[in-house]
């Protein structure tokens, strides 16, 4: 058992400081949600409300709204981010290094995709802290309540970045995923607007929206944190989290990038 | 009978738990519903819903708290309902169109404005007769008379004045000019001191009672929101002189002022065209009418924060709280 503690402790360690390292990249996961915040949302300028929406209890402000889904927008691109980094580490030998281990393959994958995952929510974290003191005041316990839903999706998002990784050959193809994956799966779900609202413009993108894995997420932190369930949201990020990871260890072939440049 | 004493005793408790916890009740008048919605504060949710004369619009409460005042405008008649059995018991002639009112200390006399005949109707509630009709301005609107007695206060919507009416004798003595499209006026507890709104105008004036000048002009802005929407309307003074709160209309924000400094300390975000407010009995709450989105939104006075806004009827209009 301490060798398993010994092995997950040595990848968050890993994760940790190269988190520590690179802080440009800390500042530009913080910078784009807050570009959102106060850029896009005062553009936007519906300080004469929303309409009421679970679990909201009375009228909010736009800024108040988009809060959660740019709370897990920094998941989403840090969960792509590290299937990028598992891309460089494996062309660049370190994940070859890693996985010597005789430790199971399944609990090193798992043990990546956690520590990318608590990385991811440090910077939540920072972020909530900022749009805090810009005015979006969730109940305090809510940040708490919002911890384990914020994990969960961070592995989902973490566990789908490393199941698309292992489909990606090269570097340069991280463009490709922001375009097919970051931003449909940003815009067609609910971070930045309610879904009746999609509903009334067009009946067929609403239904893209509601299946949307990402719209769940979102859902599920939006409700914990104003401490609502979410319960729908709850079992399909639950589901999807187990199937990603599953797809992802069984998909995972360490030689891959190299057998398919060589071949 | 030793069953028989647990149940009375099981009973006894319960009956006493909900004595003790007998929540505030709010009376909320739906314009277009001809009806008034009854809110529960503890559950805060809307419990029954009333049906009234038609397009009531202006609530009082006679100062036992035993009878509601319903200006049922379209009906051209004050209703009188009984909240113990929630039944109308009379109809006062309040002349056409009655729109805002207010009560005399002495519990009797109702002074009710009359939109379109410009004049101000004074009641005998018991006698259930008309005192006096005094003439005013043009659309009358806000009623107040002070917490002493002395001054009956009326608003006149295209004139813009207030209109100073004595009540020993009930003449017109006075008039002050404020700014366009009066719509509510609210004194201080010590009756030194008048607020008035200016829907229009955007304006809140406060006015020295005795002087009956005005002290102070109020103006207010807020970010993202354009300043043709700001219409001030209604006006609530916490009793500890601390706050003063006005609600904006459309601008769906209600204003915190200071009422001390006349600083505007913040904007609460509430339902859509917000008019008139109301007090839960120790005043930890405020209640606000949003008359297009058809809810009331509850305000934490203590936190001055939102916490949540509750569905009535159509275009909520008055409200009043009962303890």
């Amino acid at each position: 058992m301490t060798i398993y503690w010994e092995c997950l402790r040595g990848i968050v360690l890993r994760e940790w400081l190269r988190f520590v390292q690179q802080r440009s990249r800390f500042f530009s996961a913080l910078v784009r949600p807050l570009l959102w915040l106060v850029v896009f949302a005062a553009g936007f300028r519906a300080a004469l409300g929303i309409a009421i929406i679970e679990p909201y209890d009375t009228y909010i402000t736009y800024e108040t709204y988009i809060v959660p889904g740019l709370a897990c927008m920094i998941l989403l691109f840090n969960g792509m981010q590290g299937s990028l980094s598992m891309v460089y580490d494996r062309e660049m030998g370190s994940m070859r290094v890693l996985l010597t281990s005789p430790l199971p393959r399944s609990f090193l994958l798992t043990s990546k995709l956690l520590a990318t995952a608590l990385i991811s929510l440090l910077q939540v974290y920072a972020f909530l802290a900022i749009a805090w003191f810009y005015g979006v005041q969730p109940p305090p316990l809510g940040l708490i309540v919002a911890l384990p839903a914020l994990l969960l999706v961070a592995l989902m998002l973490s566990a789908l970045g490393l199941l698309l990784s292992n489909g990606i050959r090269q570097l340069e193809n991280f463009a490709g995923v922001m375009n097919f994956v970051i931003f449909p799966m940003f815009f067609l779900s609910s971070a930045l607007y309610p879904l009746w609202k999609m509903r009334e413009a067009s009946e067929w993108l609403y239904w893209i929206c509601a299946i949307n894995p990402f719209t769940h997420a979102v859902e599920l932190v939006r409700n914990a944190l104003y401490l609502r369930l979410a319960p729908t949201a709850l079992v399909v990020c639950l589901g999807l989290t187990l199937l990603f990871s599953l797809l992802a260890v069984i998909s995972f072939n360490p030689q891959h990038a190299a057998l398919r440049r060589a071949a | 009978m030793p069953r028989t004493a647990l149940a009375t005793a099981i009973a006894l408790a319960f009956s006493l738990a909900a004595g003790s916890a007998a929540a505030a009740t709010a009376y909320v008048s739906n314009e277009k519903d001809d009806s008034i919605s009854v809110i529960d504060l503890d559950k805060m949710e809307t419990v029954e819903t009333l049906q009234v004369g038609m397009r009531p619009r202006g609530l009082t409460l006679s100062h036992d708290n035993k009878l509601l005042y319903i200006c049922a405008s379209d009906s051209d008649t004050v209703q009188v309902m009984d909240l113990a059995t929630r039944q109308i018991i009379k109809q006062l002639p309040s002349g056409a169109d009655p729109e805002q009112f207010a009560l005399h200390p002495n519990n009797k006399w109702l002074y009710i404005s009359n939109e379109d005949d410009a004049l101000v109707t004074v009641v005998d509630v018991d006698k259930e007769e008309v005192l006096a009709q005094i003439d005013v301005g043009v659309e009358p609107e806000g009623m107040a008379v002070s917490p002493d007695g002395k001054w009956a206060v009326n608003t006149s919507e295209t004139t813009n004045m207030l209109h100073w009416i004595d009540t020993s004798t009930n003449e017109l003595v006075d008039n002050t000019l404020v700014d366009q499209r009066p719509r509510h006026v609210e004194f201080t507890k010590d009756s030194k001191l008048l607020w008035a709104s200016a829907e229009i105008g955007g304006t809140v004036s406060v006015v020295d009672v005795d002087k009956r000048e005005i002290l102070k002009t109020l103006t207010f802005k807020i970010k993202g929101v354009h300043p043709d929407k700001v219409q001030p309307v209604g006006i609530k003074l916490s009793s500890d002189g601390k706050y003063a709160f006005v609600a904006l209309g459309p601008a769906n924000h209600i204003a915190v002022i200071d009422a001390k400094t006349y600083e505007v300390l913040d904007y609460l975000l509430v339902g859509r065209r917000v008019w008139h407010m109301a007090f839960n009995p120790d005043e930890s709450l405020l209640l606000t009418t949003n008359g297009v989105s058809g809810d009331v939104s509850v305000i934490d006075v203590a936190k001055l924060k939102v916490t949540k806004s509750i569905k009535v009827g159509r275009y909520p209009w008055g409200v009043v709280v009962t303890p």
